[in-house]
């Protein structure tokens, strides 16, 4: 048997069943890995191994009991901006360095409704503004690949833990690439749902109409088997939508044989790197060879307004979201003053960092009197163009391909003095979010002993078509069975 | 669209961020480029399209009003930075 930090869910689950294995055995062995490993790629925020062990002794008497679902008793870590009652939950950030949620995030109580065990809160970047980690106010998580590449971002800390076998599988969120580019970057499997897909109740908003919570995996199957726990309606959330929710595992074909793949030229980009175009290019081939019947010429016209239309909604609705940081109700609070005002502005001052205030102030600007049509509203018409793309084009095509972002990961510090270089490496991932389409990255080769990600975007609630492309092409390819060793 | 010092102190006042002078020389030029990358939209033929502020059909959402039990009082003061009794403390709004 391997080391059971090294299991997928689907393995664990197959082991806890038949009892040659505790939930208990694995979450201490999880445990001891992550601990032993996390010094070098600090992925965590928090390890929780005191209320694991609680969590995994519940899960085997659970299991004993009869009820053992896929991810009963399974260990994984959680993006610290879920919020988890009693435990406390950052977002990366000063502002809530010490914010313990007096209550669960949705998808926080469908894991505890199946007895799931929590290892730890990932670090990110703060308030998962960010695509490296370089933005959390505490630290930077390494890319277990390489220790001196970053992770990605904004689910960083969950994607280098998945990828480190430092624990079964995480959950992130994705506003504009969020998890797909942090997933390509450490070469595991990444999920951004549909819009209204998974509740974002207790997910702390960045920018509303975009975020979506999503599970990072070890492979295909693995990733599925979250989908199935953590999507529905939820009431609290009046986004969710009221649809069922399928068993996700069903689409889990390796047969794709009439599919109807398209590859959008718009994608690959200027000032992509040619050895991971390649690659893209190898994969799409495969899939060929698989049946898929490609098309290699399909545009999308509007992806080049893609960018400046989401530096400014998200900004925008980010600048309204975090107004509620002033210091009264709970986070940091600067109160060496006797004016209120003072203190409302010093806290913003020192409780967040550079990137958030730059957002804070590009929002701002975009919502102000006199910009606010040559800004925002104008993004959100463009943002129409950009989602008539994709209805049009899912008209005639299953799924679309292309690269989850132009690189692969880039050096820790390389971009952080430069935001516009930075925004760049979600170029491939923020019109999907602005669209509200379900998207998926896999792992699809290695360019310098980095990882590849491969996206597949399908229609509105169309993520079975995903799943089953992209499981298709990862039974038919080594890479998912790659792994880092971590120096 | 360059920003002048003037702009960037107006903006972090409407956001209530204070903002030190070191961050509006910082933030004048940074911002100032982004804007400039936002040029390409005015490239987009948006006449006539209605604006979209989220992505999916979905209308205005009701649901029964139906009390449920919810957080007790202390759960929700649990992390006021400063409390006195059952409110939160704050300085002199009027001065």
């Amino acid at each position: 048997m391997k080391d059971l930090h090294r299991l997928t869910i689907h393995e664990s689950h197959a082991l806890l069943k038949e009892k040659k294995i505790s939930s208990v055995e694995l979450t201490r062995a999880v445990l001891k890995y992550l601990e032993s490993i996390d010094g070098k790629i600090r992925a965590c925020m928090r390890i929780t191994a005191e209320q694991a062990m609680v969590n995994a002794a519940a899960a085997d008497k659970a299991i004993a009991e009869g009820r053992c679902s896929p991810l009963t008793g399974v260990p994984a870590i959680i993006k610290d901006n879920m919020c988890t009652r009693g435990v406390t939950t950052t977002c990366s950030s000063k502002m809530l360095e010490n914010f313990v949620p007096p209550y669960n995030a949705h998808v926080i109580e469908k894991l505890n409704s199946v007895n799931a065990v929590m290892a730890g809160k990932a670090n990110m970047d703060e308030f998962a503004m960010g695509s490296s980690t370089e933005n959390s106010a505490f630290f930077t998580t390494r890319n277990p690949w390489n220790l001196d590449c970053v992770p990605g971002g904004s689910s960083g800390g969950s994607a280098a833990a998945v990828a480190a076998d430092a624990c079964i599988y995480a959950l992130g969120s994705d506003t504009g690439g969020s998890i797909r580019q942090p997933a390509g970057f450490c070469g595991v499997v990444g999920l951004k749902p549909t819009y209204g897909r998974v509740s974002r109740f207790g997910l702390v908003a960045f920018a509303s109409s975009l975020d979506q919570i999503g599970p990072l995996a070890k492979d295909v199957t693995d990733a599925a088997l979250i989908m199935n726990v953590i999507s529905g309606h939820d009431k609290r959330d009046s986004t969710t939508v009221p649809l069922e929710v399928p068993d996700y595992t069903g689409a889990l074909k390796p047969d794709i044989k009439g599919l109807r793949v398209g590859v959008p030229r718009e994608y690959l980009v200027e000032g992509m790197q040619p050895a991971v175009r390649k690659a893209i290019e190898d994969a799409v081939k495969k899939l060929e060879e698989l049946g898929a019947s490609v098309d290699w010429n399909v545009s999308l016209p509007n992806t080049r307004f893609g960018l400046a239309a989401y530096y400014i909604l998200a900004p925008s609705e980010a600048s309204a979201n975090l107004a509620r940081y002033d210091g009264v109700k709970y986070g940091y609070s600067y109160r060496e003053t006797t004016s209120m005002w003072e203190s409302m502005e010093k806290t913003k001052q020192y409780g967040f960092g550079a990137e958030v205030k730059r957002r804070i102030m590009l929002g701002t600007y975009a919502l102000s009197a006199g910009y606010y049509d040559a800004y925002y509203l104008k993004a959100q018409k463009v943002r129409t163009l950009i989602r008539r793309d994709f209805d049009l084009a899912f008209e005639k095509y299953d799924v679309l391909v292309t690269p989850t972002s132009p690189t692969v990961a880039f050096k820790i510090g390389e971009k952080a003095d430069d935001p516009v270089q930075m925004y760049l490496s979600d170029v491939c991932t923020l019109p999907i979010n602005i669209a509200g389409v379900p998207a998926i990255s896999i792992p699809a080769g290695f360019v310098d002993g980095l990882p590849v990600g491969m996206q597949f975007i399908g229609k509105h609630f169309g993520e079975e078509t995903l799943l089953q492309a992209a499981y298709a092409y990862e039974q038919a390819t080594p890479w998912h069975k790659q792994k880092p060793s971590i120096a | 669209m360059k920003l002048t010092d003037e702009e960037v102190r107006h903006i972090a006042l409407l956001a209530r961020l204070g903002i030190s002078d070191n961050e509006v020389e910082k933030f004048r030029t940074q911002l100032s480029n982004i804007l400039e990358n936002f040029d390409i939209l005015s490239q987009a033929d948006t006449e006539g399209l209605p604006p979209t502020a989220q992505s999916i059909a979905l209308d205005n959402i009701y649901r029964p009003d139906e009390a449920g039990p919810s957080l007790t009082v202390d759960e929700v003061m649990a992390n006021a930075p400063e409390r006195e009794e059952n409110c939160f403390k704050v300085n002199a709004v009027l001065e």
